[in-house]
């Protein structure tokens, strides 16, 4: 008998009947052509968050991007015009790498009036036009209008950057779609204490994605984080989530939890107890506009245990909506099959005292000690599907979004396989 | 610089008044549990009153002394997993897996 209401089908996937209900193949988390075809059919023509707006505050900051997935280095920077342009960050000149210091492969950031390649000195503006071309004259009378940096579609949502590397893409607004739309005006810009997260991870990153987007292992892998009691009864009750949605390629899991305040405090952990704050946050939500009423899309299910929401845009950002006033962003940036940069960062609205700050230091230094599971956890899987001694894993009605996930990907990777097919064949 | 007077009792500990989380991670994991527990038995019962007296002065602009009780206290956060929760410095079945903190509000 289910805890939460679950839709008339009698279950979340079969809601979705293109999902199917079957055994689902993970080969594609380590087959190394299918990892190939996904970085073509995937990470080449969809939208990729790359940051947040805070990052690029006035004229004349930027930053790098090292998308080694899509085979290339980006570089953001807010114009004279205010407007947050991405591009390759390559020199028109001979292709020698732009923005970079020290070591080529390292993200820099940092704020100039213009870029001037290290090479022979040729001069670019904020804009991306070449200003100047050292000895000009040597050159064969060289149009400095057709030699800017190449540009990459570059748009926001909410204070987050996206780029796409197709000039073909439909505009972001129309590829974050509907479950994008329900989340405008949540006061994401408020939020600007940030602590950023790194580490490199030998698994698929679809894996780490599967494990951020089901709940069904948190009483079990995570058992000991809670008092014994509590960890006791989570793990006889198991997980459901409030609610479930699909926007292909995009979907979201609404959870409950959080406890803040827990109804009993001998609930949890006594430094959680003294400092009010805890896996979900601070118990005290913010005195910022915008937390009360939420935007429509959290909380889909009106309910009132609810604590957190994660959406996932597809393929690899993403956002997580905490009950009490703060939020996170995962991004899986892929380096081979079976490895990946996982970068998570915590945003709060800026702590205006010490207790503030302490409550903001017991949330990050929780997060990190479930993350440090959750991240070990995946090279044991990672390690035992590349044995391939099995393929196909049931997957329960908790864990659609991972279902959802290898089918979008499959799609995408199938399309651009047909489409090189029927090219070839012209 | 002395911890703020009323704070003097914890002043055996002030080796963990460490400025960055990376620095306290590894002060963590190079102590013994001994030594995690003498320090959390010292500090938890303080940190109420010393978040009381802390939030006296702006967050931005606090003196030396105050500055080294904060960061003494998140170090107090630091070890509270494993005095509270794991017995042991490591996250268990945590393996060699990492994660950097890379960026964090500095005080």
């Amino acid at each position: 008998m289910p805890h939460f209401a679950k839709p008339a089908e009698g279950s979340w996937t079969e809601h979705y009947p293109e999902l199917g209900t079957g055994p689902v193949d993970y080969t594609d988390s380590v087959d190394p052509a299918y990892y190939e075809a996904e970085r073509a059919a995937i990470f080449r023509h969809t939208w990729l968050n790359i940051g947040r707006v805070e990052q690029v505050p006035k004229t004349g900051s930027y930053f790098t991007k090292e998308l080694a997935v899509a085979g290339t280095s980006l570089v953001v920077v807010h114009g004279k015009d205010g407007a947050i342009r991405a591009f390759h960050n390559m020199c028109r000149h001979r292709g020698n790498k732009l923005v970079w210091n020290d070591y080529p492969g390292a993200e820099v950031k940092g704020t100039c009036r213009q870029f001037t390649c290290k090479y022979h000195a040729w001069r670019y503006s904020l804009e991306g036009e070449l200003t100047f071309v050292q000895q000009e004259e040597e050159f064969f009378g060289i149009d400095k209008g057709a030699y800017g940096l190449k540009a990459v579609r570059c748009e926001v949502w909410e204070g987050f950057i996206f780029v796409n590397l197709d000039p073909a893409a439909l505009p972001l607004a129309d590829y974050l779609g509907e479950m994008a739309k329900g989340l405008s005006g949540y006061p994401f810009g408020e939020m600007t204490e940030v602590f950023t997260y790194k580490a490199e991870v030998g698994s698929n990153w679809k894996l780490f994605i599967d494990a951020f987007t089901e709940f069904y292992h948190a009483p079990v892998l995570h058992q000991k984080q809670a008092v014994k009691d509590e960890a006791d009864k989570l793990f006889r009750v198991g997980f459901e989530a409030l609610h479930y949605e699909l926007h292909s390629p995009h979907a979201m899991i609404s959870s409950w939890g959080g406890m803040a305040p827990p109804k009993d405090v001998n609930m949890v952990k006594p430094i959680e107890r003294v400092l009010r704050s805890g896996l979900f946050g601070p118990w005290d939500r913010p005195s910022i506009e915008g937390l009360d009423p939420l935007p429509a899309a959290l909380n889909p299910a009106r309910h009132r245990s609810w604590g957190t929401d994660s959406f996932h845009f597809f393929p690899n950002f993403m956002l997580l909506v905490w009950a009490p006033g703060w939020y996170l962003t995962y991004h899986y940036w892929p380096t081979a099959v079976d490895r990946h940069l996982f970068e998570a960062n915590l945003y709060f609205v800026p702590a205006r005292t010490a207790r503030e700050r302490l409550a903001h230091e017991l949330a990050a230094v929780t997060f990190k000690e479930y993350a440090l599971q959750d991240a070990n956890t995946l090279e044991a899987t990672q390690t035992m599907l590349k044995s391939r001694a099995v393929s196909e894993f049931p997957l329960c009605d908790q864990e659609i979004l991972l279902r959802h996930l290898h089918k979008v990907t499959a799609g995408y990777v199938a399309d651009y396989v047909k489409e090189h097919r029927d090219a070839a064949a012209r | 610089m002395p911890l703020p007077a009323e704070f003097a009792s914890l002043e055996p500990f002030t080796d963990w008044v460490l400025a960055t989380e990376r620095e306290r991670y590894a002060k963590r994991l190079a102590s013994s549990m001994a030594q995690m527990q003498a320090f959390y038995d010292a500090a938890l019962p303080l940190l109420s009153r010393a978040s009381a007296y802390l939030d006296q002065f702006p967050l931005g602009a606090l003196p030396e002394p105050e500055r080294d009780l904060l960061l003494l206290m998140m170090s107090l956060v630091t070890v509270s997993f494993p005095v509270e929760v794991w017995k042991q410095a490591r996250v268990p079945d945590s393996g060699a897996a990492y994660l950097d903190l890379v960026a964090e509000p500095r005080v």
